[in-house]
């Protein structure tokens, strides 16, 4: 019993020297507002909407994002221009709902729809949560330089048409006999 | 002494006893972000030392509310009920051998009765507000306060055997003749310093207020400067008791001589301040049964041990 509450006694006086190590080591802190920290190209924080390699804008509006969004903060409207290509009329997120889960980045077939690293977007009223399209788009091709969902797919616009795309072969004619 | 001086020494007594209470919250919480890896308060001017003082304005800001359940005579009347015992005990606290309020013959049971007088304050205040859980904070600060008592009494008798007077002034006199008292009475001192953080319930023996599982314990209720009056009062108690653990123990203004003996004193002070902080940073909180056993079962029967062979050594030796 003596030598149980002897060795209980020398187990707190460990303790209290390893605390006060401690007083030599350096603070974990990162004081935020003056010492940025450093966040990952990946973290998911403020979507944006990006635009390809020609400047046009990469989302065709297939509502996919909206689908995948658990909460349901994402609304557009699917419109087409002259050319042919698909676009949303309006493209609206409610951030006072969004989680960051970034479901709508891995549901986007087109790259256009991502997440960066930035969180400061507070707001002193709700209303200015919900970010519209002039918000989201921004000019540059964020993390996938290079990539345009038209040169790659099949649909046919103005100025490209059927097997005009990127490794795609000529449409096949099904009415020819010829193998 | 002249009239003069006395009146300095009171009134600095008082005013730097507040003020280090007031400086002790922000320290301590710096000290222990120190321990713990983080920066703690440092916001509100150099260092965050303005912490001290937004403190004390916030607190004397805030609504002064009784709740309509309360004792209100009793509610109102226990806070201030510790801060005037633990101010009391601070007027037997020998600076130097010159600088002293009072150097009575009887000053350490002037000390012992003060900081007794303290279970007063947390037990009213537990029983006047009239809710369960302060209830139960008092009910524990009462047991606490006096079982650790009985032996935060009975182990200073060793050093006052060894220097054969009361008076604070006396012992330490003593102690430049027969070394630190740490050294030959040191059970003594390992007893009385556990015995002065229960006194003072501070963590790790913090149970009257245990917020983990009685809200806040004692004061529940309180708030604004009725609260500001205990935790004043608990800050207070720590430095009074490293102060009287100073005097007792380490020699009280002794020291080499090339520096003033009351830098000494306030020095040593300064550094049983800062481990009880790291008792606190370091140590967990006892189950209260395990608290009460330890108390009777290790503490009691160690301080009389420490009695008896001190008083043989002193008899026969």
């Amino acid at each position: 019993m003596l030598l149980d509450m002897l060795s209980a006694i020398w187990s707190q006086l460990l303790t209290l020297a390893e605390v006060l190590k401690h007083t030599f080591t350096k603070a974990d802190t990162v004081q935020y507002p003056e010492e940025m920290p450093y966040l990952a190209p990946r973290y998911r924080g403020r979507i944006v909407l990006t635009r390809d390699p020609d400047g046009h804008e990469r989302c065709v509006a297939c509502n996919l994002c909206a689908v995948a969004c658990p909460v349901d903060c994402i609304a557009l409207q699917k419109t087409e221009d002259e050319d042919g290509r698909w676009y949303p009329e309006f493209f609206r997120i409610n951030f006072s709902r969004c989680i960051m889960c970034g479901m709508c980045e891995e549901a986007c077939p087109t790259y256009s729809i991502q997440l960066t690293p930035d969180f400061e977007m507070c707001e002193y009223d709700r209303q200015n949560m919900v970010y519209e399209k002039e918000h989201l788009l921004i000019s540059g091709q964020g993390k996938y330089p290079g990539y345009s969902f038209y040169n790659v797919a099949g649909k046919s616009i103005a100025g490209k048409d059927k097997g005009e795309a990127l490794n795609e072969s000529p449409p096949v004619d099904v009415r020819s006999l010829l193998p | 002494m002249s009239d003069l001086v006395l009146y300095l020494l009171v009134f600095g007594t008082l005013g730097g006893a507040f003020a280090g209470a007031a400086i002790l919250v922000w320290f301590e919480r710096r000290l222990l972000g120190i321990w713990q890896d983080r920066l703690g308060p440092n916001r509100v001017g150099p260092l965050g030392i303005g912490l001290a003082l937004a403190d004390i304005i916030k607190l004397f800001a805030k609504e002064d509310w009784v709740p309509p359940f309360a004792d209100r005579f009793v509610f109102i009347f226990a806070p201030t009920a510790i801060v005037m015992a633990m101010l009391l005990g601070f007027t037997v606290v020998p600076y130097t051998s010159e600088l002293h309020i009072a150097d009575l013959n009887i000053a350490l049971l002037f000390f012992l009765g003060m900081t007794s007088l303290a279970v007063y304050s947390v037990l009213l205040g537990g029983l006047a507000s009239n809710n369960k859980y302060a209830l139960l904070g008092g009910l524990r600060s009462a047991a606490q306060m006096v079982s650790y008592e009985v032996f935060m009494g009975l182990s200073l008798m060793g050093v006052v055997m060894l220097s054969g007077s009361f008076s604070l002034v006396d012992i330490v006199n003593a102690q430049a003749e027969r070394g630190w008292f740490v050294i030959s009475q040191f059970f003594g001192f390992v007893v009385f310093l556990i015995a002065g953080i229960a006194e003072s319930h501070r963590l790790p023996f913090d149970l009257p207020e245990a917020e983990h599982e009685l809200v806040a314990g004692f004061h529940t209720e309180y708030s604004g400067m009725k609260f500001g009056m205990f935790m004043l009062g608990e800050y207070l108690g720590l430095i009074l008791i490293s102060s009287m653990i100073t005097t007792l123990f380490f020699g009280g203004w002794l020291g080499p001589g090339f520096l003033p003996p009351i830098f000494w004193f306030f020095f040593k002070t300064f550094i049983l301040i800062c481990f009880f902080i790291l008792l606190r940073a370091g140590i967990p909180r006892p189950r209260y049964d395990q608290l009460m056993s330890f108390g009777w079962k290790v503490m009691l029967p160690l301080t009389l041990i420490n009695l008896l062979v001190t008083g043989a050594v002193e008899l026969w030796l």
